[in-house]
């Protein structure tokens, strides 16, 4: 006769994805379970591998800015900033005050993009539909301004290195205002939804909880990184572009778990209309491209008169310009977290190196100590709360 | 002509007001302390740090590939140092150097609001002591830096390839990998699987060289001598 102890219970392993509606793009998760808990997680990631690193290396630095809208495709111009800036530093140069500017309005633009996407697609993975037919009405009038800015929707090509690409055309200013009025009230409305909503509480509470110390050594940033009450945000500690004239305030969690994950990104979307709005009132006038014709090529209308003009377009669009030799970290607090590039440049007119350092890595190997001792309908849960794009992780 | 001018005078505006500005960044009046920070850093462990330099408004610090381990656990600990986040762990490919790779560490102190960058040099042998004990988010970190250059990590809990493709093979990102790679793959119609074979351009893969070879004559010309009376 067996009796219950006898019998030996082997842990079995799923597979997750790399096709699953929840994995938020390509993930293949191995999941060690013991009946329906969690023994250990494996993810395999490198399924949108597409070696941009490497191509980076092969382009000027103008070629390489594009790239980086397609890291993270749910935040384009924060990690063009990010490139554009380190580019800066390497060329001693500093943009205009109102490229600046431009540049912080679309940045937090984007960060609200961000988070719709984030917010909305989890409130989907763990059952609440409506919120995300809501909110991704405004994520459309959103990329309408990154339209009109640039003329694409998603892959802007926005920020680069001196300023910003172009003007904001006339008007835009006003209806960016009249959005940002009307925006607070579809953040209540999805809290409506979502904030007190007792199946959404019970199935982010208490799950993949972090605390601060682990937070920290296991390389976090962000919103998750604050959501385990550390006040850190690079906008305040080393603000770059304008965001030191900026008032805002920091939203921090006090349990580290999912709920509060996504109560400080539903904050920061609201400190983020508090910018735009900043921003928007205080714009200067003046020009939006470093006035140094070897960096940044002339106006068009200069080009039907100016023979150098023409000459300085035709060099900047086939040669480049030349990057002195050194080396520079550059960070921005991308809605994410801590995006970094790190550029090792020879002298020439492509980067030696361009490291791209992307939040979403170092939030995604923390899935094994978040999810050990959890169940299997957290898994999305988790993973949802930490807000993955593939496209910046397996870069 | 006159656009011309115009043009000229302008860039060269720019650039003055640049320089004019640019002692006034944070980073500029962080460099003295940085500098301070690089000489402790150094002074403190004279054996393991090859050198320091703070430039830009950064600080790094070349240290001995052997006392990495050592090296971060101070920077993580010591109370004027508190580097308490491993930001970024990343490979660099220099062919021609003795020890053709660089490790980079980027290391945060939120405490202080510093960054630092701790550079340790390897070539394809030579293993590099693990950081995972120290920062376990280093993991990854040094699992890419092996899928990208080979560079091996000694004392790692699992050191496999991350981003590369199953049974993928050679190092991506050395210098002396090709852009294009070696395979390609596509789904066969006939076997109804996706199989791999050697990468068939059907043009050449156009590399322009951009850098100028109108640099100008390194050697005199004839009759130079004339006009400069027989020195070069």
């Amino acid at each position: 006769m067996t009796t219950t102890a006898d019998i030996e219970i082997e842990n079995y392993t799923i597979n997750f994805g790399p096709q699953h509606p929840a994995a938020h793009g390509v993930l293949r998760l191995v999941l060690e379970m013991d009946g329906e808990v969690i023994d250990r997680v494996d993810p395999h990631i490198g399924l949108l591998h597409r070696g941009t690193e490497k191509l980076i290396e092969y382009k000027s630095y103008l070629q390489a800015v594009p790239y980086f809208d397609r890291l993270d495709y749910v935040s384009p111009m924060n990690q063009e900033q990010a490139f554009a800036i380190a580019v800066e530093r390497l060329l001693g140069i500093e943009p205009p005050p109102r490229a600046k500017y431009i540049r912080m309005l679309f940045c937090e633009l984007t960060r609200i993009l961000n988070h719709i996407m984030n917010i909305a697609s989890y409130a989907m993975d763990v059952g609440a539909m409506t919120p995300f037919l809501w909110t991704f009405e405004e994520r459309e009038k959103l990329m309408e301004f990154y339209d009109a800015v640039c003329g694409a929707r998603m892959h802007a090509a926005y920020v680069r290195p001196g300023g910003v690409s172009l003007d904001m055309p006339a008007g835009l200013a006003e209806r960016i205002m009249a959005w940002a009025n009307k925006f607070p009230k579809i953040i209540d409305d999805m809290e409506g939804l979502l904030t007190e909503n007792r199946i959404f509480k019970q199935r982010v509470v208490d799950i993949g909880r972090v605390t601060a110390d682990e937070a920290i050594a296991w390389g976090f940033t962000g919103p998750n990184l604050r959501a385990s009450g550390i006040a850190w945000d690079l906008r305040k500690a080393q603000p770059y572009d304008g965001y030191e004239d900026m008032d805002f305030d920091i939203a921090i969690g006090k349990n580290g778990d999912c709920y509060d994950r996504y109560l400080v990104r539903v904050e920061e979307m609201r400190q983020s209309i508090r910018i735009i709005k900043q921003c928007l009132e205080k714009m200067p006038s003046g020009p939006v491209r470093v006035n140094d014709r070897k960096i940044m090529s002339p106006p068009r209308a200069e080009m039907k008169s100016s023979m150098e003009a023409l000459i300085h377009h035709f060099k900047l669009y086939t040669e480049g310009y030349k990057v002195p030799a050194g080396e520079v970290y550059a960070a921005v607090e991308a809605p994410k977290g801590e995006f970094g590039v790190y550029i090792v440049a020879d002298g020439t007119n492509r980067p030696y190196r361009c490291r791209i350092r992307a939040p979403g890595f170092a939030h995604l190997q923390c899935m094994d100590f978040m999810l050990r001792g959890h169940m299997l309908p957290d898994v999305p849960a988790v993973l949802g709360s930490i807000d993955i794009v593939f496209g910046e992780v397996d870069r | 002509m006159a656009s011309c001018n115009f043009t000229k005078k302008s860039a060269a505006l720019a650039r003055l007001i640049v320089s004019e500005r640019n002692p006034m960044t944070p980073a500029q009046e962080t460099l003295e302390t940085l500098r301070e920070l690089g000489s402790y850093v150094a002074s403190a462990m004279p054996t393991a740090v090859l050198g320091t330099e703070a430039k830009g408004g950064e600080l790094s610090v070349r240290v001995h590939r052997a006392s990495i381990v050592k090296v971060l656990i101070f920077l993580r600990d010591d109370s004027n140092c508190q580097f308490s986040q491993l930001i970024d762990i990343c490979g660099a490919d220099y062919p021609d150097n003795d020890e053709r790779f660089e490790i980079v560490y980027h290391l945060l102190s939120m405490k202080q609001n510093h960054r630092i960058r701790v550079k340790a040099t390897t070539n394809e042998e030579l293993p590099v002591p693990s950081a995972c004990a120290v920062f376990p988010c280093a993991n990854w970190f040094e699992r890419e830096v092996w899928d990208m250059y080979g560079v091996f990590f000694s004392d790692h809990p699992d050191l496999r390839r991350i981003l590369t493709d199953y049974g993928f093979d050679g190092h991506p990102l050395r210098k002396d990998f090709p852009l294009t790679g070696y395979v390609e793959m596509r789904y066969d119609e006939a076997q109804k699987r996706v199989i791999y074979e050697p990468v068939k351009l059907t043009q050449d893969f156009r590399n322009f060289d951009f850098l100028s070879p109108w640099e100008g004559l390194a050697r005199p010309l004839p009759g130079d001598e004339k006009a400069t009376g027989g020195k070069p």
